[in-house]
Order: C-alpha cells, then structure tokens, then sequence
C-alpha cells in the first residue's frame, strides 16, 4: 500500500538540478517578486522583534508599530522573564518537546520493527491497522474523556502531555518506519545472526542506525507539534505553574494586554528556540516535511 | 506485501506455525497496551456518554439518541461547522494557489533561492498561538486607519471586531503558517519533473503560460490532491490560531467545531459535546477514506 520515496532526500535543499534551458538568465523580475513576498513573512517577525525592544511608553504609541526601537530596552524582556516564570517554562516545554520526540522516535521504530519482522502474524499486522487507524482521530475528538481520564490516573501534567502526543504521533511515525522498513533488505539482518547476534542487538547495532533518516523526520515533526502546541496542554496540565511556554503567553491577552513590549518579548522567547533550531537544521526540516507528507 | 519470515530459523513453508521470538513481543505490546489506554478507551468512552446526559461528573442516565437529535437542530453547532467547512475550504484553496505559486517561483531560475527558500518555510515552525497573538496586535492596532500602514485606506475598527468579515483575519493567519508545508510538497513535485520535458516544449515553441497550464500542472496533480485533502483535514481542527485572533467571537462567529467541543467541559453539556466529537469523528473517517481512495493508485505518490 505504501509506495517507494518519490525522490532522493536531495532534491529538495541542493540545487542539483540540471539547467533547463541553455541559456542561463537569471529571472529578476521573479526574484523581486519573491523578496516582496518574503516581506509578507518577515514583517510580523520584525514587528515582534522590534516591539520587544522598545520602551513601555514607546510600545504603548500603537500607531508606531513599525518604527525601530528608540532607546533599545531590554526591561521587556525582564518582566516577560519574570511574570510568565520563563526558565519554568522553558525547563518543561523542553522536558514535553525532548521526551515525546525520543518516546516516539524510539516507541514508533520498535513498533515498526516487530511489526514488519513478523508481518505474517496476524497480530502483528492487525496492530499495524490498529496504531494506524487514529491517524483519522482529531484531538478534539477524544480531548474531554482524556481530561477526564489525566486527571483520575494523576497525568493532569507534562508527563501526561507526552505520554498522549506521543500516541497522537504514533500512527504517522510507524507509517514512515515500516514503509522504509521494508526497502532495507533482509540479507543485512542475516549476516548479523549467523554472527550470533539476537533480534535485540540485531535492531540497535544495525537497524536503528539505518533507520536514522527517518528518525530525523519522525523526530521534527514531533519537535514541531509538541514545542508549538497549545491545546494539548492547555487542556491537560491542570497547574498554571507546569505549563509550557505557548500557553504562558496566554497571560498577556488577560491580565497584561496593554504591556507590549512585555508581552511581544515573551512572545519572541516563545518562538525564538524553534526558529534557531530551524535555521540550524533546514535542510532536514525541509526533507522531513516532504517526505513525511508524501506518506501521508 | 511481501511476507517477511524469520529466515535463519525458519522455512517459508512453517511460517504460519512460527514461533514468534518474545523480543516482538516486548517491543510491539507495550505501547499497544498504552496506546488503549490513551486514545481508543477515551474513544469508547465519549461515545458511551455520548448516549446520556452526563455533565463531566456526578450521575447520568441514557438517554438514547437524544443529543443527537438535538444537535442536527442547534443553531450553535449548526453554525461551527458551517464556519469550519467554509473557513477550510476558502483557506484550503488560498493556501494552494499561493503555495503553488511560490513554488514556480522558487524553483525557476532567481537568485538567492536557498535564503528566499529558507525565509518561507519560517512561519510553520512558530506556534500557532503565537503567530496569532502576533497577528491580533497587528490587526487591531496597524492594520486600521487612520494610522494605518502606508497611507491606504484601512477600516476604521479592526476586521477581528466585525462578525462578517473576522474570519478573513483567520484565513490569513492560517495560510501564513500552513502556505510553508504545502510550499515544501510543490517544490518536491516541480522537481521531480525531468528537465527534458521543458526543453522538448521549448523546442515546439510552448509559452511560458502554456508550459505552465500544459505540463507543469498535469505532471504534479497528484501533490495538488494530497496538499487539498491534508490541508481541509487539517484545517477542520483549527484551534490554536482562532483561539489567539478572535477566540471564536465576535459573539460565535468564529467558532469553530473543536472549540464548541472543547467548551463542552466548562459549560456542562459534556455528553452533548462527546454527540458533538462523534458525529465530528465520523466527518473526519469520511475524509481520510477518501484521501485513501484518492491517492491509492497513485504509485508517484
């Protein structure tokens, strides 16, 4: 049911590609296009960046929005530090980001590994259909019993927000490691157990590792869903003093609404960690996205 | 699907017999076993009190098919998925005629491509939340007049305070975080067209326009379907980015069906909402049935 990858991993960031024409003009007219329309991406991230380092009194002049920071200030960023508790924050959306992608990368590549390795078990393969049917499930969906169920077994936390985006990424994740599961061939494995090595070394020394690529998808979309949501754990942590930074911000539209320059400054230590995070690893996040959708 | 016996241990022939090594076992039932408990029971049990009147705690009793009844009649509900279906298909098809676009773009001859490609796929690592607090400022201060950006005429009020036109601000928002992905998937279609298709149209004297409509659209339909029905899948969950412009107002014109399932929680219509999740369930199997059938017998895809 799952066909071959569409294309080399290459393709995407390298510009391999062969010239189309012979003649190489460079197209300016759609090069300036493009940068016009990259302003429509940058704008609000300028607008953040600025207002962040503006004044109180300087962010209250709502119809200056765009100006530059007139003097730098940084006491934004100290009250955001302060009234949304960011080293917490920051400390649990990392706990919740790190521990859903390493429970999925290594929860969803066991899954896949028993399941292809004994695909002619019937219970093997049913569990197969079975991981993947709740890829049809919304959140929303299942959201108020979870609430409901969190809170009874003492999971109303960031452990229970992990545990539960790492089954809502499973499905996906063991669609992408079966279908690159079965292109690996079974003479690799053989060579391992004539060694004497059993199915357990067999998978960490040999299979694991050829499964890198696909972890690394199967890693970024964790990383992104989980570092970037806000409903899971809005709804599930149930202590305003364990939540995770996207609904800490959540404070400047009730309590602090007219604090600009407060509430952009937590807004952009929100979202700065993903954007480094990216910078330094585009190429991959570019990949994975083509990649995991395609299979998807 | 090729079966995939335990070759040192055992024949083709046995395979259906085998015994299955306990190291399988380990690494497949555990997180079947949590996987139960976490997604399909609290399944089973929204649509169990989706047959009775609970409020979240506290006695029920069944009450048969009632919600559901009272749910084809509620304007509320009626309303959220009027606003969902509406909002994801004008969202959907922005979203994709832009991505598009963008990707033709990208992929010609311009320069700066990979720091111009790079700056597009930022918005889909930022949090939805985020972006749309990012956005709500925006809206409600520089984007009206008369202070308004570069001297154009801008409402007076800001669009998130008016009931008929608050779901544009959503469409936009939207589509500035979801354009990146669907971005990423043309991009890997437009190059995965071989290059001597175009050179051999260039030799017939094809227009740029024509070569667009002609070769480049036809060769990469089938990205356009999985990128239609991802992304109207997707955005019939919308939350996150409605939460943060409108959270769902002005009065419910925004609102959209999680949240009206959400809110089941704090406003005691628990079981009706869980009538609600279901019926919603089921729209969501429908669709994911048809992107099976859809993208099947596509063996590019």
């Amino acid at each position: 049911m799952t066909a071959q990858p569409i294309m080399t991993t290459s393709t995407i960031a390298t510009e391999g590609v062969k010239p189309r024409f012979k003649m190489e003009r460079v197209n300016w007219s759609g090069t300036i296009v493009l940068i016009l329309c990259a302003v429509t991406v940058l704008l609000p991230l300028y607008v953040t960046i600025s207002m962040a380092f503006k004044t109180q009194e300087q962010a209250r002049d709502t119809s200056q929005a765009f100006a530059l920071p007139a003097p730098f200030s940084i006491d934004g960023f100290v009250a955001a530090w302060n009234l949304t508790n960011f080293p917490v924050g920051a400390a649990i959306s990392l706990f919740v980001t790190a521990g859903t992608v390493a429970a999925t990368i290594f929860l969803a590549a066991f899954a896949s590994y028993a399941i292809v390795r004994n695909w002619d078990n019937r219970f093997f393969r049913y569990s197969f259909f079975y991981l993947l049917a709740a890829m049809f499930i919304p959140f929303p969906v299942v959201a108020l019993p979870q609430i409901q169920l969190t809170g009874q077994f003492g999971l109303d936390n960031p452990v229970g927000v992990v545990i539960l985006a790492t089954m809502f990424q499973l499905s996906f994740s063991v669609l992408l490691f079966t279908a690159f599961l079965r292109s690996i061939p079974l003479e690799l494995e053989e060579s391992a157990r004539i060694d004497g090595a059993t199915t357990w070394q067999t998978f960490w020394k040999l299979i694991f590792p050829l499964l890198a690529p696909m972890s690394a998808t199967v890693g970024i979309f964790a990383f992104l869903y989980a570092w970037n949501d806000f409903m899971m754990p809005s709804l599930i942590i149930s202590d305003p003093a364990l939540t995770t930074l996207p609904v800490r911000a959540n404070i400047f539209q009730t309590q602090f609404s007219n604090n600009y320059n407060i509430s952009f400054a937590s807004y952009l230590m929100a979202m700065a960690p993903a954007i480094i995070a990216y910078l330094f690893t585009q190429r991959w996040v570019m990949e994975g996205v083509t990649q995991g959708a395609v299979k998807g | 699907m090729s079966s995939t016996t335990n070759v040192v241990t055992q024949g083709k022939a046995r395979h259906a017999k085998r015994r299955i090594e306990p190291v399988y076992w380990w690494m497949l039932v555990p997180t079947l076993v949590i996987f139960t408990l976490a997604i399909t029971i609290p399944g089973i049990i929204g649509i169990f009190y989706s047959f009775t009147d609970s409020i979240g705690i506290g006695d029920w009793e069944f009450i048969g098919l009632t919600n559901y009844v009272a749910l084809f009649s509620d304007p509320a509900v009626l309303q959220s998925y009027l606003f969902t279906i509406g909002f994801s298909l004008v969202t959907v098809i922005v979203v994709n005629v832009l991505a598009f676009l963008l990707a033709v773009g990208l992929t010609s001859r311009i320069r700066f491509k990979t720091g111009l490609r790079a700056i597009f796929v930022i918005p889909m690592v930022i949090s939805g939340i985020i972006i749309a607090y990012v956005f709500n400022f925006l809206f409600s201060n520089s984007f009206t007049s008369p202070d308004g950006l570069l001297g154009l005429p801008w409402p007076e009020v800001s669009i998130l305070a008016n009931p008929d036109l608050a779901w544009i601000a959503i469409v936009i928002v939207t589509a500035w975080q979801a354009i990146p992905g669907t971005l990423l998937i043309y991009i890997a279609g437009l190059l995965s067209i071989p290059g001597d298709v175009y050179e051999a149209a260039d030799l017939d004297g094809a227009s740029k326009t024509q070569t667009l409509l002609r070769i480049t659209v036809p060769l990469v339909f089938g990205y356009v379907v999985i990128n239609f029905i991802l992304g109207f899948k997707g955005f019939l969950n919308a939350y996150d980015i409605i939460k943060g412009l409108t959270d769902g107002g002005p009065g419910t014109a925004t609102r959209s069906i999680a949240m009206t399932i959400i809110g089941g929680f704090t406003n005691g219509d628990f079981a009706y909402q869980m009538a609600n999740a279901t019926v919603f369930f089921i729209i969501a199997v429908l669709i994911s049935i048809l992107q099976l059938s859809l993208t099947r017998g596509r063996n590019a895809l």
